[in-house]
């Protein structure tokens, strides 16, 4: 199947008591891509992550992930994704060997599976001298890898990651970042937001600038560097949106 | 399966690591039980085996004031004192720091009143059978020979227990003194004891047997009424750690990713069921054993368990469900960790008092009799005074069951339905 990895057709979404966010959006990512979705605070780009993950819900219009309806096959969809929230999702008082047991669980994992894939992502993100003592007593780092292992358990064809590095030491980053990269290149697709734009450079290969609900560039990111003549994405965002990224 | 027995094993961590959570669910209920059931163990000795402690001062020199002693003493509700030189501020000292329930004065005079009284009774009596007797003085009636003191702060229903004792002695022995004197003024000569005995013993037996389903005799002890009430008080206190929980869980990154995860929430719902279920046996079963291994070597009585033993598993896996269902609703609808055990906790101190766990609910009005129906604790209390101080059976207790299983399925109920109108099931 040759399908988008996101599809969404011509969405329309509001708050309650508020005006419209989404009015008409349309906007489709590649299988494979490592897309990057940025904007200043406000922008939308959160409340978009959270209805593709199917967080919210929305009437008009429609999304497709991985060729599935997120109003039809919203738990289908659920198994064919990762999702890496910014905010530490997992239980600090258990040990990493017990977060992954629980979730690779929900993930419907059998315990064999969930055995082998721990100890390989114990390995790859360098946990294994810690898998048995309690994630509270982790640094922040340490924490990230965590948060990505459960959300990377059940080898998802699509990644969300909301700052998945936010917090964590130079060495740490290139650790998770090359990981990224790794599993980008087996055929996982990332769908990356971040406040961090030189580590988006380094990792993203197709961008949206999103301002006030609306999409205001999408392509390659080489491609809009030369197209407005900038060397790096916070000078085209300056350019595009004439506000300073925080 | 491989799901919920995942989130069960989960939770079940969670909880061994929260020691607070622990010491609420277990200890504090533990330290309840043995300090309420000694408490009431002290009432119940004084209204059954252990007697009240009495002082008597007798300023009479007569027989008559030491037949009344000893009828004060055959009574059986007294440990008598003697000290016949005290005065009133001695004898307050004694009542307000010895622990002396209360004391009896009697005063020089008291004998020849009642020996008089009975004199005058029988010449009344002879005279109305048309014969005549010895002539007799008028006794001044109603003089205050005895005196009862007594601290104010003395329960009411054991104040009118000592008067009943003092005031049955006294008629027992002015009733004596009365035959005497009759028999004595018709055949001028001492009334024999034997006959004494014949003519004052009572020919009506009263014999007292606590009422059981089974007809077998039940052993109405404090504990016997303490364990099982503070065992539901103690199951229903488990929404102060599983409501807190689910709030937690609802308030954590970790809810964010369960909501993206291809699995229902109603399954960890479940499983904290299952869990906080197990939590609940767990403590029947160890409030059970100190009741029965414990409380007699700390001179309280032994809990003796019903001998529907099936039942009251099956009392307790109702009363436990309850108990879950009613934190799992404060979870689902509370906002913080604060407002769950907060209302929790108070609402649960509420429920326990209309349904009579801490006071009788007799004593209630009559209005609150009618909320009594809406305390699943009630319900609770009222199943396991059928096992354990009725000596029913399972059968027995099917009203409370069903009551119980009404009020359980509308919690759960509630609770799914606010999990459904907020889309997380």
């Amino acid at each position: 199947m040759n399908a988008a990895a996101i599809k969404i057709d011509h969405l329309h979404f509001h708050y309650s008591a508020q005006q419209k966010l989404f009015d008409d959006l349309n906007l489709t990512v590649d299988k494979g891509e490592r897309f990057g979705l940025f904007g200043p605070n406000g922008a939308g780009k959160t409340t978009l992550m959270s209805l593709i993950t199917g967080l919210l819900s929305f009437k008009e219009g429609d999304i497709k992930v991985l060729g599935h309806s997120i109003k039809t096959k919203h738990k289908k969809i659920n198994q064919l994704f990762g999702f890496v929230p910014q905010d530490y999702s997992f239980y600090e008082e258990l040990t990493p060997v017990e977060n992954l047991a629980f979730f690779g669980a929900w993930y419907g994992m059998d315990k064999k599976e969930i055995i082998k894939r721990s100890n390989t992502l114990f390995e790859i993100l360098d946990l294994t001298a810690v898998k048995d003592q309690q994630v509270k007593k982790f640094s922040g780092g340490m924490k990230r890898k965590v948060n990505l292992a459960i959300g990377v358990m059940h080898q998802p064809q699509l990644l969300f990651l909301d700052e998945p590095t936010v917090g964590v030491d130079v060495q740490t980053r290139h650790q998770i970042i090359n990981y990224l990269k790794q599993l980008n290149a087996n055929g996982t697709t990332l769908i990356y937001t971040s406040h961090q734009l030189n580590e988006a450079e380094e990792l993203c290969n197709k961008i949206a600038l999103m301002d006030e609900g609306k999409i205001i560039a999408f392509d390659r990111l080489d491609n809009l560097l030369a197209e407005y003549k900038q060397d790096g994405l916070e000078g085209l965002f300056i350019q595009l949106t004439g506000k300073q990224y925080e | 399966m491989m799901k919920l027995w995942a989130t069960i094993q989960k939770d079940v961590r969670l909880l061994l690591r929260d020691r607070v959570g622990l010491v609420l669910m277990f200890a504090m209920p533990i330290l309840l039980v043995i300090i309420v059931t000694a408490i009431q163990n002290s009432t119940f000795d004084i209204m059954g085996g252990k007697r009240l402690s009495l002082l008597v001062c007798n300023k009479d020199e007569g027989n008559t004031s030491k037949q009344f002693i000893a009828a004060l003493d055959t009574t059986g509700l007294f440990s008598i004192t003697f000290n016949n030189n005290i005065n009133e501020q001695q004898l307050a000292d004694k009542i307000y720091g010895d622990n002396v329930a209360g004391a009896v004065i009697i005063t020089k005079g008291f004998s020849k009143q009642i020996e008089d009284g009975a004199k005058q009774t029988a010449g009344k009596a002879l005279h109305s059978f048309g014969l005549e007797g010895d002539a007799v003085a008028t006794v001044a009636g109603n003089k205050n020979f005895l005196r009862f003191y007594y601290n104010p702060a003395l329960q009411q229903s054991l104040k009118l227990s000592i008067r009943g004792a003092v005031t049955g002695s006294l008629q027992m022995i002015e009733s004596k003194a009365t035959l005497k004197a009759l028999y004595y003024a018709i055949n001028e000569s001492d009334l024999p004891d034997s006959l004494q005995q014949q003519i004052l013993k009572s020919n009506v037996g009263i014999e007292e047997i606590p009422l059981a389903h089974n007809m077998a005799s039940t052993e109405l002890t404090a504990t016997q009424h303490n364990v099982p009430a503070w065992t539901i008080f103690a199951m229903f206190f488990v929404v102060m750690s599983l409501g807190s929980s689910i709030v937690r869980e609802k308030l954590s990154g970790s809810f964010i990713r369960l909501k993206t995860l291809p699995t229902s929430y109603f399954i960890a719902l479940l499983s904290k069921q299952v869990t906080y279920l197990g939590v609940t046996v767990m403590q029947a079963i160890t409030i059970f054993a100190i009741g029965i291994f414990i409380f007699p070597s700390i001179g309280l009585p032994a809990l003796h368990l019903p001998h529907d033993v099936v039942g009251l598993i099956i009392v307790t896996l109702v009363c436990g469900w309850c108990a879950v269902s009613y934190a799992m609703c404060i979870g689902v609808f509370a906002q913080t960790q604060e407002q769950a055990s907060a209302f929790g906790a108070v609402s649960v101190v509420i429920l326990s008092i209309i349904g009579g766990l801490m006071i009788p609910s007799f004593i209630l009005p009559g209005s609150f009799r009618l909320l009594m129906s809406i305390s699943p604790l009630h319900w609770c209390l009222q199943a396991y005074y059928v096992l354990f101080l009725e000596g029913g059976r399972l059968k027995d207790a099917g009203t409370n069951i069903l009551s119980l299983l009404i009020i359980t399925l509308i919690l759960q109920a509630i609770a799914l339905l606010e999990l459904k109108r907020k889309k997380l099931i």
